[in-house]
């Protein structure tokens, strides 16, 4: 790649702004309130952004436009019903508890509302789960830097050698993150969060259209593209008429209620940002603004994959050459390379094996393609350098805010929860602000850590992922019956999400997708059932969880002793007064702006049925 | 908090608009152009960043100079059974 000073001026200046942002909100940081909770004090409209952006990390971009190239529009389905039902149900109806509670995170919430267990429960596996996600986060940055040879004319004007890039990104990136938390708390990494929104949106809207300029508009694409390409509902009544492998159920089941409420009603990670506005009003708007945005999305991170399967592919500007030059196999990757652009599809190149440098195939013999460099084949291929700069930073941005939110949930839920919990209880308020950066740093080396980790070890990754899937499918369940029904019981929640985690295993070890070997993919234990893609097996492992979970917790809360009623005011829907509305204006009324938002959902479904 | 994010985004936006702008104005018809099919993004791009930049930056400044209300924290709505309440 070749980068120009223009486009490392650009990326300087980012750097610049987000290192300054974090100075300018040094002298605010007072108390631990200031710290971890940005003081509960920013805009509805700034909260409800970091609330979308703190989902939008770079493996989410660069996922979905993979999953774009692959499957099509039907990617959607993971803005649409897989995420706006559930951002408006949390915005409606959950946020008065989290917010109204003061609880100051969300395992914090479970202590209030249940007990001491399911919050250590809670707490654990979630630091843990965020401390991996940086590190794979800040890991993938690092190989993408390396894949597109950002550094490289650098290093080498620099005579510093080539294989340090990988090491260079990883600390670069830390450094940077480290420095604005540990400056700025939680305001400055939702003010960061923000801001690589609007980089995003910059840096992608361009792309988008030139991109459909180039391939003939939506028409073109749809001429060129089979017509599974551009229908998200097309074959949904049969997983094999479709290409995500799943039926109409599984996903509304699996993806739009069990999975998406599983994510956006109760993962601290997208919470704490609407946890840190400035009322109770603010934080329950907060969800209802991001879905506006989110439903948008797909035009700005799935559209570019579509448009860079239908791009005509020109031999020359296949500029992404896989391995690291100077290993043995580069002569022999240069030879493969040369007829492997005819073998990739559009801007998608096939995937070679970095070892050998052979394009790699499946058991079929077809050419695996690399769908993971749809959208930095697309930055490079239509943007001339200045805009390139621009479109490289959105895509670093994404990369930094990615990790710096799971930052923020680490030192909050680190400091308030495992250290103030049970640790060291009844210290001062500056000692905890002390801790929280204290934290900011570990987090930050154990995430660097993680990052080492992945490049050792790639199945230890993957196996990671899959334990953290299994421990969050159950969870929804858990917050459901504990907000909607006063009768659940601590050891009821305790006992139904470790037995919903076991039915997950259970049924992952029981199943297998279609065409895949035994092992990290399921069935390890024996394959009693086949399903026709992964995506449906994840999505009936987490209907099974939830189920499991929402019965045995059922069953156990009426075997225990309830809690008074008198406790649970302000924490379960029942026994809380319901929020006014009535003092607003119309418009502004959560209600109102939800049942606008199905209509808009329902509407975009329509359109691209 | 009383640094209003608009004011320092604003600030970026608004150099770097600029940065683009001058840029693709001094390369106007260069062969650079035949990536993004023959549109001057760098000029249009870097405009439009520019006017969204400026207008961020004047909303930011404008509303840092009115007063803020102050947050109300936890719950306003009465409770009951004697917990908290206005």
């Amino acid at each position: 790649m070749h980068l120009t000073l223009i486009d490392w001026l650009i990326m300087l200046l980012y750097f610049v702004f987000v290192l300054g942002i974090g100075f300018a909100l040094k002298r605010f940081m007072k108390t631990s309130k200031d710290f971890f909770q940005a003081g509960r004090a920013l805009p509805a409209w700034i909260c409800g952004l970091a609330f979308i952006s703190a989902n939008l990390g770079a493996q989410e971009v660069i996922g979905m436009g993979a999953s774009g190239a692959k499957y099509g529009i039907a990617t959607s389905h993971f803005y649409w019903i897989g995420a706006i039902p559930a951002m408006i149900f949390v915005g409606v109806f959950m946020m008065p508890f989290y917010y109204g509670s003061k609880a100051r995170s969300v395992p914090e919430f479970l202590r209030l509302r249940f007990d001491e267990k399911t919050r250590a429960y809670n707490a654990c596996s979630f630091a843990v789960m965020t401390v991996f996600s940086s590190g794979i986060s800040m890991y993938a940055m690092a190989r993408l830097i390396q894949t597109l040879h950002v550094f490289d004319s650098l290093f080498i004007h620099l005579n510093m050698p080539v294989g340090w890039i990988f090491h260079f990104a990883i600390i670069i990136s830390a450094l940077i993150v480290l420095g604005y938390i540990f400056l700025g708390g939680l305001t400055s990494a939702i003010y960061n969060e923000v801001l690589q929104f609007f980089l995003i949106v910059a840096g992608f809207l361009p792309l988008v259209w030139i991109g459909l300029r180039n391939v003939g508009g939506w028409n073109g694409l749809k001429a060129t593209l089979p017509s599974a390409y551009t229908h998200s509902w097309q074959g949904m009544t049969n997983p094999h008429t479709n290409p995500l492998g799943v039926e109409w159920f599984g996903l509304a089941m699996g993806l739009a209620f069990v999975l998406s409420f599983g994510y956006w009603c109760t993962d601290f990670l997208v919470i704490q940002t609407a946890m840190a506005s400035d009322s109770e009003e603010s934080a329950r708007r907060v969800p209802l603004i991001a879905a506006v945005p989110k439903m948008f999305f797909p035009f700005l991170v799935i559209l570019p994959g579509l448009i860079a399967i239908a791009t005509p592919a020109i031999t020359q500007h296949a500029m992404v050459h896989a391995p690291v030059v100077g290993t043995s196999a580069s002569a022999l990757v240069t030879a493969d390379l040369n007829n492997s652009a005819t073998m990739g599809r559009g801007l998608i190149p096939p995937k070679v094996n970095p070892v050998t440098g052979r394009v790699m195939t499946d058991d079929n013999g077809n050419v695996v393609l690399d769908y993971d460099l749809a959208i930095p084949n697309m930055l490079l291929f239509y943007f001339p350098t200045g805009i390139l700069g621009l479109g490289l930073t959105a895509l670093l941005a994404s990369f930094m805010s990615g990790m710096a939110g799971n930052v923020t949930a680490f030192n909050t839920v680190w400091t308030y929860d495992l250290y103030q919990g049970y640790i060291h209880k009844n210290a001062s308020d500056s000692h905890y602000l002390r801790m929280g950066r204290i934290a900011t740093v570990g987090g930050i080396m154990l995430s660097i850590g993680a990052a080492y980790l992945a490049t050792s070890f790639n199945n230890i990754m993957d196996t990671l992922q899959l334990v953290f899937s299994f421990v969050n499918a159950p969870l929804f369940a858990t917050f459901l019956l504990g907000m909607f029904w006063k009768r659940t019981t601590g050891h009821g929640a305790f006992t139904g999400l470790v037995s919903g985690t076991l039915a997950a295993i259970l049924h992952h070890g029981l199943t297998l997708p279609a065409g895949s070997q035994t092992g990290i993919h399921g069935g390890w234990i024996a394959v009693l059932h086949s399903y026709p893609s992964q995506m449906a097996q994840n999505f009936w492992t987490a209907i099974w969880a939830f189920w499991v979970n929402f019965f045995v917790t059922v069953i156990i809360s009426l075997m225990t002793k309830p809690r008074p009623e008198l406790e649970l005011v302000g924490l379960v829907y029942s026994l809380t007064p319901k929020p006014v509305e009535h003092h607003m204006a119309w418009y502004t009324r959560p209600k109102v702006i939800a049942v606008g938002l199905i209509a808009m959902l329902v509407t975009l479904n329509l359109i691209f049925r | 908090m009383n640094l209003d994010l608009r004011v320092p985004m604003g600030m970026l936006f608004t150099i770097v608009g600029g940065i683009l702008s001058v840029f693709g104005f001094f390369t106007r018809g260069s062969e650079i152009y035949e990536r993004s099919t023959g549109i001057n993004i760098n000029l249009i791009w870097g405009i439009v960043m520019l006017v969204f930049g400026i207008t961020m930056y004047t909303l930011g400044r404008r509303a840092d100079k009115r007063p803020r209300s102050q947050p109300a924290e936890g719950t306003t709505r009465p409770l009951g059974h004697g917990q908290g309440g206005p």
